[in-house]
């Protein structure tokens, strides 16, 4: 299989017997059937699709931005976009808290940075022990759909540095298509924001980060 | 994840420098499109855009009793139904407008300004008279589905025609038109003011909506105020009403435009 | 069966009506929506989830529940209905419900739920089967996985001749001889009945006819539902 198409749910991807049925496909006879509206792709005779819409599908690993809305004794209750919440323990903070004081280090509804380093049986586990992690302050919040983020962030970091150098703003971008804008001036984080849009927008187009140069170069504020 | 509430100080800042994120000035409204007919079994129908708040409203006729006290009136009733498919909030109940506020909101301002010509509705006095139904329906909620709301009325009720009336079967001949629908010559406009740290703005989007602090909707057309509601907690000085009618005025002729252009 | 009922609007015995529309993405805050239109029949579908599930007690741990409502705009008949749910909507809902079942995968949403909200904004008979049409692109739409697409129709016996995609005034006004008989079908692509229901009277070897009818048109029907889909991502997102 050659190039990356679009299926719909229950079309055959390829058909015979060397491919094997990767993420979202599944394996009849010859034929790998698609079991969900996306990009199929074949890499070394794996056949998978790539989702380009619906939830945020949360691996271990994964950095994502959470906001606190719940605390306990011993930690506090992320909502990461998820069905259930995600609990960052106590212990994985690298300062010493005590347990009094958990409103001090992270309050409700502040926004946090965090890292997902086991999902269970009981539920997501997050950390904030690692660089650029912990809770951030200021600046402004967005959300675009995860399935997105690949192609904000661009390869090696190419389209998410293009928006940065043309927008003077610290960008976080999150694995759950939560986003951290953080310039000096609304107007930037504003810019930044729209350009981020405007990806979303023509996620499916050719040449998007000439488009986004485009974009940049006519937009200058 | 609600971002307008993690957003609210940046909103507001935004206001203080005369601007909000979509690069709109406090006092516009995003672009409205309005497309009529959209329901053909309606006596009228419109589907009203405001930026990606979507609402479809159609007008129904009916034969009915009038009531005791109006016995030479035709009838109007509004309801609105804020559709679960419209939002992911409905179905959790979060606050925001209820169904029966827009209803009433829309009500009011179509009955209180005369809109319709009800006396012009009345087939026999005392018995039998027409019942103007007008239904909303959200779709899609990115804010302001109130005044979405108002506009989609008046502009459906601007359009719809009344069918033949067989009177002596009592058979209302659907999909035959008779007549327009005796309206008089105002045009009601509901333009509903929120207000942010301190800063008026109209038509927001769902983010603005969830940090507005208190809101007045105010309906009428050319220099008269036909209703007036505020709701929610927090308080207006004064001036703020003031200003907030002075906007609402501002807005009504503008908007009025577009509803005529579909006539 | 030469003679017979002939079609009011002029359609041929196996005709669809038209136009057939259908558009994918028309409720920009769901996470799935669709439009499908055929004839002067409207129905939109949008999705919401997989999220939790409420109350607690619904929740299945073995794997996600798919909830279906099917509601129909007041003004969308000629009679106007009085907003709210019905007994014919909430069994429509359920209907709706057990078509698309079989095709949806939640096993790896145990505790879930699926939402899918049909709204039906103009009613020329074959509502349900368009609500199933408009909700399958919306579900897929929504990257709720999937084993496959279904397609929906609704065939007829008008007396004694066999019709598909009857219009209101075959499906409630007709009365001549044995009267008109609705017969609503649900199709998987792969040929697949997950819904089927019957009013009126008919005989098994018509029923084959029937069946054999319905699966050419969910055919055509499957291949407007593809194309939806597929285009809607050609036409980025911003241009509703």
């Amino acid at each position: 299989m050659s190039e990356r198409k679009i299926v719909i749910p229950g079309e055959v991807i390829v058909s015979g017997s060397e491919y094997l049925p990767g993420e979202w496909t599944e394996k009849k006879g010859e034929e790998i059937i698609a079991n969900r509206f996306g990009l199929a792709e074949e890499q070394d005779r794996l056949v998978k699709i790539i989702p380009i819409s619906g939830a945020y599908q949360p691996r271990r690993g994964n950095v994502v931005i959470g906001e606190v809305v719940n605390m306990l004794s011993n930690g506090w209750f992320l909502d990461i976009d998820t069905p259930e919440n995600a609990f960052l323990s106590l212990s994985e903070v690298p300062r010493y808290v005590n347990r009094g004081e958990l409103n001090e280090v992270m309050d409700m509804h502040e926004i946090v940075v965090a890292k997902i380093f086991n999902i269970g049986k009981r539920g997501i586990d997050m950390t904030i022990r690692g660089h650029g992690l912990g809770k951030i302050e200021g600046g402004m919040i967005i959300k675009v759909n995860s399935n997105k983020v690949p192609r904000i962030i661009g390869k090696e970091g190419s389209m998410i540095n293009l928006i940065k150098e043309n927008t003077n703003c610290n960008i976080t971008v999150g694995q759950n298509g939560i986003i951290w804008i953080k310039g000096d001036k609304v107007e930037d984080e504003l810019h930044a924001k729209r350009a981020i849009e405007f990806i979303t927008e023509n996620f499916f187009k050719e040449g998007l980060t000439e488009k986004v140069k485009e974009w940049f170069g006519g937009n200058k504020e | 994840m609600d971002t307008g509430k993690l957003n609210a100080d940046k909103i507001k800042q935004s206001l203080a420098e005369g601007k909000r994120f979509d690069g709109r000035k406090p006092e516009e409204f995003r672009k409205l499109i309005i497309e009529k007919n959209v329901s053909k079994k309606a006596e009228g129908s419109v589907r009203v855009r405001l930026g990606k708040t979507e609402v479809i409203v159609g007008v129904k006729m009916a034969v009915g009793t009038p009531y005791e006290d109006s016995a030479n009136q035709g009838n109007l009733m509004v309801t609105a139904e804020l559709l679960p498919l419209s939002s992911p909030r409905i179905e959790l109940g979060k606050p925001g407008f209820s169904a029966i506020e827009v209803g009433r909101v829309v009500d009011r301002g179509i009955r209180e300004s005369k809109l319709i010509d009800l006396e012009k509705l009345c087939i026999k006095e005392g018995e039998k008279v027409w019942t103007v139904f007008v239904d909303i329906y959200s779709i899609n909620d990115d804010g302001n589905l109130l005044d979405a709301a108002g506009i989609g009325a008046l502009a459906a009720l601007k359009i719809a025609k009344v069918p033949k009336y067989d009177e002596e079967n009592g058979k209302i001949l659907y999909g035959e038109a008779d007549r327009d629908l005796p309206l008089n010559d105002v045009n009601p406009i509901p333009v509903t003011v929120h207000k942010i740290g301190g800063f008026l703005i109209v038509d927001p989007t769902l983010e603005e909506e969830d940090v507005s602090e208190t809101r007045v909707t105010i309906g009428g057309s050319k220099e008269t105020i036909s209703s007036m509601q505020k709701s929610e907690s927090a308080s207006l000085t004064r001036e703020e009403l003031e200003k907030a009618v002075e906007i609402a005025k501002g807005q009504w002729g503008e908007l009025f435009k577009k509803v005529e252009k579909l006539i | 069966m030469a003679e017979g009922y002939v079609r009011e609007d002029g359609r041929k015995n196996d005709e669809l009506r038209s136009p057939i529309k259908a558009d994918v993405g028309v409720v920009p805050n769901a996470d799935g929506s669709a439009m499908f239109q055929i004839g002067k029949t409207i129905a939109i579908a949008a999705v919401y989830g997989p999220k939790k599930m409420h109350p607690q007690h619904s929740q299945d741990p073995e794997k996600g529940t798919l909830r279906c409502t099917y509601n129909m705009n007041s003004f969308s008949v000629e009679d106007r209905i009085r907003p709210g749910p019905s007994r014919r909507s909430t069994e429509i809902s359920k209907i709706t419900e057990w078509a698309l079942n079989p095709v949806v995968m939640l096993e790896k949403y145990p505790n879930e739920v699926v939402d899918v909200h049909i709204n039906i904004i103009q009613a020329d008979a074959g509502t349900r089967c368009a609500g199933i049409n408009a909700a399958a692109m919306a579900l897929a739409d929504a990257g709720i996985p999937m084993k496959e697409l279904v397609s929906s129709i609704s065939v007829g016996k008008m007396d004694k001749t066999l019709v598909l995609d009857l219009d209101k005034f075959e499906d409630s006004e007709f009365e001549d001889g044995e009267g008109s008989t609705d017969i609503p079908i649900t199709f998987t692509h792969s040929g697949e009945i997950t819904h089927i229901q019957l009013d009126g009277k008919i005989s098994s070897e018509q029923l084959k006819e029937v069946v054999e009818m319905a699966k050419g048109a969910c055919d055509k029907i499957y291949e407007i539902q593809k194309e939806a889909l597929k285009k809607s991502l050609m036409a980025g997102e911003g241009e509703k």
